[in-house]
């Protein structure tokens, strides 16, 4: 059934649609309404959820992780001061190897405070080993948290469903509402391996010396690995169900593209017009969406970009001292390659500035008028 | 005489801990309180390493293990996954030193309390930051020394009063207890257990390591604590109901100072102050106390 609603009510929906048994979350700008939501399906009784309302993200993640591990499918959501709040527990859930998915609405860090979009939230969770899916609209962040789901139980590793603070946590858009047997078949209960049980006494996490801990971190690089091919084949059984998909990249117009733009989240929405204009042009201009940052998909991006003239990279973050952070990992993917295209990283919208159509043509007019490729352009910067 | 602990161990020796370390003997006498139906989360605290390194385990209940701050939120986590997979009536215990009760984890604790989340949450006190080498906590009491709080500058502020702020979240059921009397102990855990909601316990558990004594003085010590009124020995129920469950004998606190390197430093003046806060600190619990058992 096809509903109008904000993106985080879709996050909502998406995790009450994958029957998740406990939640525990604290509320911050612009993530409120996905907890409020799922407040009201728990009173209802909409959803068979226990609802923990902690006092603090950081608690957040780590009532989460005592549930997953004690065997129950949970769920949380959050942003900004709230995530980086998290991060040790992020690295928890990952040591732990536990598929609870979180929902995170990107926000800029303070100071100055700024409630508005911008990806350093996410990104700066990157090394820790959690799945991070950047969404385009509120149908895929639906979608998403059921693929999470599924992609996190099957390799033991937690899942981050990602979206663009405003421009999609509160504009509303039609969503197809999955029916719940659908989504029943898809997704069966979570049944884990291992948990917490007292006719079986294990312990989780306890000291482990040089002699183990290495190896520990090698399966969970083996489990990323694995997560490609899993995401892939997650995705494709959804679109057999439910008629969508996504994959790990999604190439747009790239075929005989001479020039590539690569972008991720909502950014990407706004490019696709404004290739789309190029295209009735003539132009042979192409976008790639990177949806998957974690476990980051070198082989798509290599194949897409390799035969590109030229490369142009909009990061909606910043990694400082070096550049954009999908432009640093586009470009190191590439590196390796047969061929390497020579690739501009701009950097766009931090705090929420908006990126229109006419930004993001700034930044495919100024690749196309230079020959010496650069790290980093900052587009609309008023100094 | 009958005997009132429970005879089964759940509890394995090979455990890690120091010669005479109160935390292991107190957590020995939860677990036989408890018993097997029964599932633990461990903050980074002494018990992380005393239970035993990887793939080697000495409590005999099942334990996740998690970050020194979350003691009480992961506990809550484990609460309701279990009884939403269908498992009930199984204890969950959250058990933390001093560090991660009083300091680091107070947050957390404070938010399971006011929620009320159905766990037993223990506390053993060994009165500083033992696991990292003996620095000072909001547990460490006055006067004493500790890496931070050298000897030409000792703990200059008195330990928290972790009972009272617990009692003041109205919390069923929050109890002092001590290793040298583990019967008041185990009666305690066991009445903790009959009580819905959030309960605590806060363990006298003895360091001879960190305080600077013979290991054959732990219990003690201990026992000297409850009896010169240091760490009295009593219950809060609802936050109203104060009951001291055992007399002390009132014994002059320079008993309990002088077996212990940790308060060698001291002057007559400065035990003099102790004795003075001791007294203070006991009038006031006599006046909140309705009942005095024994």
């Amino acid at each position: 059934m096809i509903e109008v609603m904000i993106g985080n009510h879709a996050l909502s929906y998406g995790a009450k649609l994958s029957r998740v048994q406990v939640i525990a979350a604290y509320p911050i700008t612009p993530q409120t309404e996905v907890v409020e939501l799922l407040s009201e399906m728990c009173s209802s009784g909409a959803l068979n959820a226990k609802f923990i309302k902690v006092e603090s993200e950081h608690s957040a993640l780590a009532a989460c992780i005592g549930a997953s591990q004690a065997g129950a499918r949970t769920f949380t959501a959050t942003s900004a001061h709230g995530l980086t709040l998290m991060h040790e527990m992020i690295h928890w859930a990952v040591g732990a190897r536990l598929p609870i998915v979180l929902g995170n609405i990107n926000r800029a860090m303070a100071p100055p405070w700024s409630i508005w979009t911008e990806q350093n939230d996410s990104l700066s969770q990157r090394d820790t080993g959690i799945l991070q899916f950047y969404c385009e609209s509120n149908q895929e962040v639906l979608d998403t948290v059921i693929q999470a789901y599924k992609v996190s139980e099957k390799v033991l590793l937690p899942s981050m469903v990602i979206l663009a603070a405003f421009v999609l946590s509160h504009t509303f858009e039609p969503v197809d509402v999955p029916e719940q047997e659908k989504v029943d078949a898809y997704l069966p209960p979570y049944n884990p391996p291992y948990k917490l049980d007292v006719n079986e006494p294990h312990t989780f996490g306890g000291l482990t010396d040089p002699e183990w801990y290495y190896e520990l971190r090698y399966k969970i690089e083996k489990a990323m690995e694995e997560a490609k091919p899993v995401i892939r084949e997650v995705d494709e059984e959804f679109k057999t169900i439910f008629g969508r998909s996504y994959g790990l990249v999604e190439p747009y117009k790239c075929d005989d593209a001479k020039l590539i733009l690569v972008t991720s989240g909502t950014i990407t929405g706004t490019s696709r017009v404004v290739v789309d204009e190029l295209r009735e042009r003539g132009k042979k201009v192409g976008l790639l969406k990177i949806r998957t940052f974690r476990p980051f998909p070198v082989e798509d991006v290599r194949q897409v970009l390799v035969n590109a003239d030229k490369v142009a990279v909009i990061d909606r973050n910043i990694s400082f001292g070096h550049s954009g952070i999908f432009f640093e990992e586009v470009k190191s993917a590439l590196y390796n390659g047969e061929k390497t295209p020579p690739i501009w990283g701009f950097i766009a919208g931090l705090g929420g500035r908006d990126v229109t159509p006419a930004t993001v043509q700034e930044a495919i007019t100024y690749t196309e008028r230079h020959d010496e490729p650069e790290d980093i352009v900052w587009l609309g910067l008023k100094l | 005489m009958k005997l009132t602990i429970p005879e089964e161990e759940i509890m394995s020796p090979g455990h890690l801990a120091c010669l005479g370390c109160g935390a292991t003997l107190a957590l020995r006498y939860v677990l036989k309180a408890l018993g097997k139906r029964t599932v633990m989360t461990i903050p980074a605290c002494c018990c992380t390493v005393i239970d035993g390194p990887f793939p080697f385990s000495s409590y005999g209940v099942p334990i996740m293990h998690t970050a020194f701050e979350t003691a009480a939120s992961a506990a809550s986590g484990i609460l309701a996954g279990l009884e939403m997979t269908g498992n009930k009536n199984i204890n969950v215990l959250a058990w933390a030193g001093d560090g991660g009760t009083f300091d680091i984890g107070i947050q957390a604790l404070s938010g399971a309390a006011e929620r009320g989340d159905n766990i037993l949450y223990v506390c053993y006190d060994n009165e500083a930051y033992m696991n990292t080498g003996i620095q000072r906590s909001s547990a460490t009491p006055w006067g004493a020394w500790t890496t931070t709080t050298p000897e030409k500058h000792p703990k200059d502020r008195p330990k928290k009063d972790i009972i009272a702020i617990m009692a003041a979240h109205r919390i069923p059921y929050a109890a002092t207890a001590s290793i040298a009397y583990p019967e008041d102990l185990i009666k305690k855990v066991q009445k903790a257990k009959d009580k819905k909601g959030t309960k605590f316990l806060h363990i006298f558990a003895s360091c001879p390591t960190g305080w600077k004594m013979r290991p054959e003085d732990s219990i003690k010590v201990a026992r000297l604590a409850v009896e010169t009124k240091v760490f009295p020995l009593y219950e809060v129920e609802n936050g109203e109901v104060w009951r001291i469950t055992r007399k002390p004998k009132g014994l002059p606190v320079i008993e309990y100072l002088k077996i212990q390197g940790r308060f060698r430093h001291l002057k007559e003046a400065d035990i003099r102050r102790i004795q003075e806060n001791v007294d203070k600190e006991w009038d006031r619990l006599m006046k909140l106390a309705s009942d005095t058992i024994k």
